[in-house]
């Protein structure tokens, strides 16, 4: 469905990078979130877990604030010599066997990927969980050159079965709790490989296992995989993957043909520099010390994993961000999605309201910038600058500050920018710019006072319409402050 | 010690006796307060909307509202917080390199009252009298852009006849936000009406902030769903004594 279009809790928007979402997209979805009792509780019970977990982890580092500093400082340098250090990568992976592929954006990357499938015969393949291969649309494209994509990934396999999209960056399928989990396995596990066991119940370890026993048969019958990276190493040319579940190890090392779909932020120089993302990762993601499984390869190993591995560096709208002072500090994310477990506004819509494969504070920034403003103009308006993301990030992204610059990006660009809104703030600016303006008008605001109803206003129309829906308004105080001011002076100065 | 009281725009025009107690408590602490008529908004609301290009007038007009004094002090985390880390970010792209400078030189004489009172005049006691049981809602933006920490709860704990109770999940947002609380109204809402639970869990009289902006959006929702709980800004607990 289009984003221009009425959201539906049945339909949720498919988050592609060709979709157009306006003005008011969010605050609509939103709405809708907010009705759904079962998705408030599973979102509110989840988050509050992991938050907790993730800032009793912190607390136990005392060179967090250092750890930060050094993220968001490593990051910042690699990107202002991002050519020097892929081409570096590049040459690397290389002479270790890997074949590198740049793609500019979503279409040209989709197109590497299936022609590397193609080549391989696979008419299947296994994916490890990746942001970037959701972000160009990737399993749609494979679909439609008739190639299945299989999710193994336990909370991506939850979204692909039940046929949804995923809610959070890191946990998927955070909107479902375990009875919704037991009920998908139930009726669709069988259409596609191995069925759910007789009487299923939805005890975590049951739930685990029988995803286990599906996932076991593909990851032993298919040929090739496919992943994202949390990090590339340009020095060696050594790709990583941090997870929890081992499907991802089983797919880096199972198939034949590797293929690694890379955005080219998620480059660091050194293995120095691990140091500190592997400390900050796992600590503001699952709230864990240290995450269970972590898979690095370089290249390809005669008799030992992979036989091919290809490196698909993906632009897509980075280098544009990167071009941008006010936005570039962005692709220092490393997706660990701290963020959205302590937004007030994600604790309570979800991430399908957002409509866009980056939910949550993070997604309020970085969707906006990879598409342009014009696509999700509603995102960075769906923040209260409570500034809760920004404390939180483990490399310091200034959330709130670049929510409000984009704010002015969207209020001024053709296309997204509301007249009649910016009219309304130019008359308030006029008054509010002048003092002997601004004294006019409040002196006139007393008058208000005979249109409310005991003190208050309770039926406002629009657009103070959604404020009353819930609170009242005080009505203005008899005199302002200023005018008491100037009483007391002259008071002052006549009792002199 | 003399000090210029930035009273902000929703004080003045729609809650002055926050403006009255500020300057009330600064004078008891022995500041001359003057307040310079020159003053009017400090352009957050257009900052915050994606209209820096209006605000910038705002920001010139603080500038030179405030050009002479050596401490500025307002009742508000959130406006202190605009004129520290805003007004540089609308002036750098709206107005001149000597306004820019002035951004600056400015964001460091400007404080939040309560870090004022605390830091500056190096008091936490400032003789106050007030026998209620409140809670404490931290402002977000008092709390995470200006730091204010536990400074307005060591205040409060001064205060003579104060039962001061915990506020549960104090440190989440009101669901104020500026303009986000009518253009996303009902997230806006569903915000606040946990907030109110977790006010009303506390069994206080009323809500204690530092910004009027966060104690107009709770005390709205206090009201409408008829709680009998009240919201009181930090300055006039502060302000209110035995004689008064």
């Amino acid at each position: 469905m289009s984003k221009t279009g009425e959201p539906t809790t049945t339909q949720w928007p498919r988050a592609t990078n060709t979709m157009h979402l306006h003005g008011d997209y969010f605050p609509r979805a939103a709405r809708l979130a907010l009705a759904d009792p079962q998705l408030r509780r599973n979102i509110g019970k989840a988050t509050t877990t992991i938050r907790e977990k993730r800032a009793s982890v912190v607390a136990e580092l005392d060179d967090w604030a250092e750890l930060r500093a050094a993220g968001a400082a490593i990051k910042d340098s690699t990107m202002a010599d991002l050519g020097d250090h892929l081409e570096r990568l590049e040459a690397e992976v290389i002479a270790r066997g890997g074949v590198v592929h740049w793609a500019a954006d979503a279409d040209e990357a989709n197109r590497i990927v299936i022609e590397i499938a193609r080549r391989a015969e696979a008419r299947d393949v296994v994916k490890v969980k990746s942001m970037a291969t959701q972000e160009i649309g990737l399993n749609e494209a494979l679909a439609d050159a008739g190639i299945s994509a299989w999710e193994t990934d336990l909370a991506e396999l939850i979204v692909q079965l039940g046929h949804d999209m995923p809610s959070h960056i890191l946990v998927p399928a955070i909107h479902r709790n375990r009875s919704e989990i037991r009920d998908i396995f139930r009726r669709e596990m069988g259409k596609v490989g191995v069925p759910a066991p007789d009487g299923l119940t939805d005890d975590p370890p049951a739930l685990a296992e029988a995803a286990r026993v599906h996932l076991r048969q593909r990851f032993l019958t298919t040929d090739v995989a496919i992943s994202g990276a949390n990090f590339g190493v340009a020095e060696t040319g050594t790709v990583m993957v941090v997870e929890s579940e081992g499907n991802g190890r089983m797919c880096l090392t199972l198939p034949r043909v590797l293929v690694t779909v890379m955005g080219i932020e998620k480059l660091i120089p050194t293995w120095r520099d691990l140091e500190v993302y592997l400390q900050l990762l796992p600590r503001s993601s699952t709230g864990e010390r240290m995450n269970p499984y972590t898979t690095m390869w370089t290249g390809v190993t005669p008799g030992d994993g992979p036989e091919e591995f290809h490196l698909v560096l993906l632009d897509n709208g980075r280098s544009t961000i990167l071009a941008d002072p006010e936005g570039r500090s962005a692709l220092r994310c490393i997706r660990c999605s701290a963020c959205l477990n302590v937004c007030p506004v994600y604790e309570r819509t979800g991430g399908h309201a957002y409509g866009s494969i980056y939910p949550g504070p993070i997604g309020a920034v970085l969707s906006p910038q990879l598409t342009g403003v014009a696509d999700n103009a509603s995102l960075p308006f769906a923040s209260t600058l409570c500034g809760a993301c920004y404390e939180v990030c483990p490399v310091a992204i200034d959330i709130p500050t670049m929510l409000v610059s984009l704010r002015s990006k969207v209020a001024a660009g053709e296309g997204t920018g509301d007249a009649g809104e910016r009219a309304v703030f130019r008359s308030a600016a006029w008054f509010m710019s002048r003092p002997e303006r601004w004294t006019r008008l409040i002196r006139s605001m007393r008058f208000g006072r005979f249109l409310a109803r005991r003190g208050s206003f309770r039926n406002l129309p629009p657009p103070f319409a959604g404020w009353t829906a819930t609170r009242d308004l005080p009505a203005p105080p008899e005199q302002s402050f200023r005018d008491w001011w100037i009483g007391r002076e002259r008071k002052g100065t006549s009792d002199a | 010690m003399r000090v210029a009281l930035f009273a902000t725009c929703l004080v003045d025009a729609m809650s002055p006796d926050v403006g009255r107690a500020t300057v009330e408590v600064l004078e008891r602490l022995g500041c001359t307060v003057e307040f310079p008529l020159g003053q009017t908004c400090c352009g957050q609301m257009h900052t915050n909307s994606g209209y820096p290009d209006q605000a910038a007038p705002m920001v010139a007009g603080f500038q030179e509202a405030f050009a002479g004094f050596e401490y500025i002090v307002a009742p508000s985390g959130s406006c202190v917080a605009s004129v520290k880390h805003q007004h540089e970010w609308v002036a750098a792209n709206q107005l001149t390199d000597r306004q820019v400078t002035e951004a600056r030189r400015l964001a460091d004489r400007t404080f939040e009252l309560s870090q004022f009172i605390v830091d500056v005049l190096e008091v936490t006691d400032v003789g106050a009298y007030y026998p209620h049981r409140v809670t404490y809602h931290p402002a977000c933006h008092a709390t995470r852009m200006l730091g204010v920490g536990d400074r307005p709860l060591r205040l409060l704990q001064a205060v003579r006849g104060l039962e001061l109770i915990e506020l549960p999940e104090a440190a989440g947002c009101c669901g104020f936000g500026g303009t986000f609380a009518l253009k996303n109204s009902d997230v806006s809402s569903a915000m606040l009406a946990d907030k109110i639970h977790h006010v009303l869990t506390t069994g206080a009289e009323s809500c204690v902030a530092v910004d009027a902006s966060c104690l107009l959006h709770i005390g709205g929702g206090l009201s409408r769903n008829r709680t009998g709980v009240t919201t009181v800004h930090l300055a006039e607990v502060l302000a209110s004594t035995e004689q008064s």
